[in-house]
């Protein structure tokens, strides 16, 4: 095959070396003008050592970066923004107060005589970026006040005020709806036809097969290879990435189901959902899918006490209840493990063990101190019934892996032993091979008795864990499936808020 | 493993690393430089050294802990003028004056539980509004400066009772009243916030407030006892400080509450919260007045040794800050 042109970027023999870890280990990578270039890996796997390497915040020990055909050495984010490789980061990182315009150009704002800002300017060039974005707000909007996926155009904006050779997403549809993630894939696919190289990073099959022209795969620091995307499959990526076949087939749903442990009845808070009913049993996964704003999160904030419902019934074991504090329902025996466990479910400072018994503590104490002996028993129970992978609990749980820290958070309810267990989202975030642990441990949590509602975005997980699942559309429950009636079609049309008879 | 645990205890050793080096220095340079006869390192001196930082070092304490939970006490020092207030006058009102020497007892009862009060009025307030505690106790700050004025004017507050001052003065295994009462303070915060619930869940809110609010901690109510204990601890700092001194000037205690957060932060507390320990506030509060003294004794003026203190502080948290981040940047790989 001929070559006619030369790679927008390439990287070769990257290697990068941190007190005791081999983090990238002689990696290669190189992305074609108008290629779509998917970066897959576990976390820790290398992904994020690499893009600063990329991005001039860690110098290499050894290799070169080209950018056309020219080796650089990227000495700062700035300089390597210079050079033409632009980033869009998971996390936004824009001043709310500011507008879009001055978010697009910051510290490169176009100035007239004695310095003032040349306004006139700023806007002019900033709407014409959006109007290559085809987006919805203009120069002048407050950053505040845009959505998320807006938000995340602001970055593009500002990622297109350079003439970029190459594009790297870094999970860009984390926190995105599906309808918003088509607009992303509609500019990616715009600055594809540009002739711009773009790497994509996601832990997402779905987008890296409908996204993506190569594949590349990191583990462990190691370039495992690049496959053509409409060559390979998902179980080939998968190996790759985790070095073993993955298990993504319907659990088995065979065990007894129990009593109705918690129910709702015609539940109602605000505008965040209405005249919600359900009813979990013992030995239950029912699954919530909808969209992001659908009100899942809502509910669930509700029955654990963050949120006062105006009207409705929650019934626990068949008695009423009013759960006005998070505390309230932890005694009553619900739990809830949060949508992100880094700013709600964890106190990423402190230990393994503290951040497992923080709930409990109060129960642990010998005299006025807290007994450490019943403390490292709880958590060494919940370490070996889990599997959490920690060097010790002295271990700061900030330094684990996403995988770990969910189990963390999930070992803390379950110690308490609670009747309910709500989980938010998760595996968001947790890579590949540790989401089918989570999966698993649902199972088996399920089977071992508890009453568990899952609250997922991600279709596949919804449909692997649950016994039934709760279709939600803008606040409403559009209906109820079993595991014998749904189908991947009927629950998209509704959480699409399409009604079926 | 060995390193881990220097890294991790660095913040705290530094402070006494850096004491370490103030002795010295002004041993040294004292020799060359000190118009006294006497040796800086000497025993009487460092006995009086700590006797001197206990008004500071016992509010210090308290401070830790609300620094801590992520918060802050500005009011600490209006509150140590109340109390001391308290304590002086209630022992001339007539209802006591059956007592005896009796009422010394009731008038420390009652100056520490006005400190106890005004701090719990702090913490409802920041409970119960929600705002910040920088402003709420800015604003009390001016508030209960302005009850100790209301109460006499510009006019000192005086009342001696040669009982009292003997205590004050009086002397246990070498150690004076004040440093008994400073290692006290020390000693029962520490065991709070090393080895009780109440401690655990400090750092918890402080680290991070959400995730606790959903362990179920009730951030509200752990506060105010946090703003009670502050507020108790400045009325006992008071309570030793005038016993001894008899007399309070309605102008006491002010940049108190500067003092003593600067000592908490030399000590290592982080200022966002999550972090810190008394043992590095104790150094704090020793490193500053070695400070004073030091400067002192090589004869240089009160307002250089503002400045150098100024300046150390700035440097301190400069190093402080070069070191985490490095650490944190390791830490993501």
């Amino acid at each position: 095959m001929t070559q006619p042109t030369s790679p927008a970027l390439r990287l070769e023999g990257i290697v990068k070396t941190f007190p005791g870890v081999k983090a990238l280990d002689n990696v290669s990578l190189d992305v074609m003008p108008g290629e779509v270039h998917a970066l897959m890996g576990e976390n820790g796997a290398g992904k994020s050592t690499l893009m600063k390497v990329l991005g001039g915040i860690y110098q290499p020990d050894e290799g070169l970066i080209y950018v056309g055909d020219t080796a650089v050495v990227m000495s700062n984010p700035l300089d390597s923004k210079g050079k033409g490789i632009v980033f869009i980061h998971q996390e936004l990182s824009l001043a709310e107060e500011l507008s879009v315009a001055e978010n697009v150009y910051l510290g490169e704002l176009p100035v007239k005589s004695f310095g003032r800002v040349d306004w006139e300017t700023l806007y002019k060039k900033t709407d014409t970026i959006l109007a290559k974005l085809k987006v919805s707000f203009n120069a002048r909007t407050r950053v505040g006040d845009l959505s998320i996926a807006n938000q995340q155009m602001v970055e593009i904006a500002r990622a297109l005020t350079v003439d970029a050779k190459a594009v790297i997403f870094d999970e860009p549809t984390a926190s995105l709806t599906d309808a918003e993630k088509l607009v992303l894939f509609e500019v990616i696919a715009d600055l594809k036809d540009q002739g711009v190289g773009i790497v994509y990073i996601s832990h997402r099959m779905e987008e890296i097969f409908k996204m993506t022209d190569r594949v590349s795969v990191l583990r462990d620091g190691q370039y495992q290879g690049s496959l053509l995307t409409a060559d390979t499959n998902e179980e080939e990526i998968t190996q790759m990435m985790i070095g073993r076949k993955l298990d993504l087939t319907r659990a088995p749903l065979n065990h007894e189901l129990g009593d109705i442990a918690l129910e709702v009845r015609d539940l109602s808070c605000g505008s965040s959902y209405r005249n919600v009913n359900f009813q979990v049993r013992c030995g239950e996964v029912l699954g919530f899918y909808g969209l992001v704003g659908a009100g899942r999160t809502e509910i669930a904030e509700t029955l654990f006490g963050l949120r006062q419902p105006n009207t409705g019934t929650i019934l626990l074991d068949g008695e009423e209840m009013h759960i006005r504090s998070p505390s309230a329902a932890i005694r009553a025996g619900i739990s809830l493990v949060p949508e992100d466990r880094k700013t709600q479910g964890l106190v990423l400072g402190m230990n393994c063990r503290d951040n497992m018994t923080l709930p409990q503590v109060d129960d642990m104490t010998a005299g006025p101190f807290v007994s450490d002996g019943a403390e490292v028993a709880v958590f060494d129970l919940y370490r070996d019934r889990l599997d959490i992978r920690t060097p010790g609990w002295r271990q700061t749980v900030g330094n684990l892996s996403g995988g770990n820290q969910q189990k963390i958070v999930i070992g803390k309810w379950l110690s308490m032993h609670p009747k309910v267990l709500i989980v938010d989202e998760p595996t968001r975030g947790i890579d590949v091979g540790s989401k089918s642990a989570i999966h698993k441990l649902i199972r088996e949590l399920a089977a071992s008795g508890y009453a568990i509602i899952v609250i997922s975005s991600e279709m596949p997980e919804v449909l692997h864990v649950s016994d039934r699942i709760v279709a939600m559309f803008s606040g409403e429950i559009i209906r109820t499936f079993t595991a014998e009636d749904v189908t991947e079609d009927n629950l998209i049309q509704a959480i699409s808020g399409i009604k079926s008879k | 493993m060995i390193s881990d645990f220097i890294k991790r205890n660095l913040s705290t050793s530094a402070i006494w690393l850096f004491i370490i080096f103030e002795l010295l220095f002004f041993s040294i340079a004292g020799h060359y430089l000190s118009f006294s006869d006497g040796e800086f390192m000497d025993l009487g001196n460092m006995l009086l050294l700590l006797q001197q930082s206990a008004p500071i070092g016992i509010i210090a304490v308290g401070m830790t802990l609300i620094m801590v939970n992520g918060n802050i006490d500005l009011s600490v020092g209006a509150v140590f003028a109340i109390a001391g207030i308290v304590m002086l006058d209630s022992m001339t009102w007539g209802m006591f004056s059956g007592l005896g020497d009796w009422v010394i007892i009731v008038s420390w009862i009652l100056a520490l539980a006005a400190g106890a009060l005004l701090g719990a009025i702090n913490g409802l307030i920041v409970w119960k509004t929600g705002v910040d505690a920088f402003i709420v106790t800015l604003g009390s700050m001016l508030g209960y400066r302005g009850l100790v004025f209301m109460f006499n004017g510009e006019n000192p507050t005086s009342h001696l009772n040669w009982t009292l001052v003997d205590f004050a003065e009086a002397q246990f295994l070498g150690f004076n009243t004040a440093t008994w009462f400073l290692a006290g303070s020390v000693l029962v915060i520490w065991l709070v916030t090393r080895y009780t619930v109440h401690g655990r869940n400090a750092y918890a809110i402080g680290n991070n407030r959400t995730a606790a609010v959903n362990a179920g901690i009730r951030v509200g109510p752990h506060m105010v006892i946090n703003f009670v204990i502050i507020g108790f601890l400045a009325a006992l700092s008071a309570v030793v400080f005038y016993s001894g001194s008899g007399s309070v000037n309605p102008n006491d205690g002010q940049l108190y509450e500067l003092w003593v957060i600067t000592a908490v932060v030399l000590g290592g507390t982080k200022l966002a919260g999550g972090s810190g320990s008394v043992i590095g506030t104790l150094g704090g509060v020793i490193a500053i007045q070695l400070l004073r003294k030091g400067l002192g004794y090589i004869g240089a003026d009160t307002s250089t040794v503002n400045l150098v203190i100024g300046l150390i502080l700035i440097v301190v948290l400069f190093l402080d800050r070069q070191l985490n981040v490095k650490g944190a940047q390791e830490l993501k790989v």
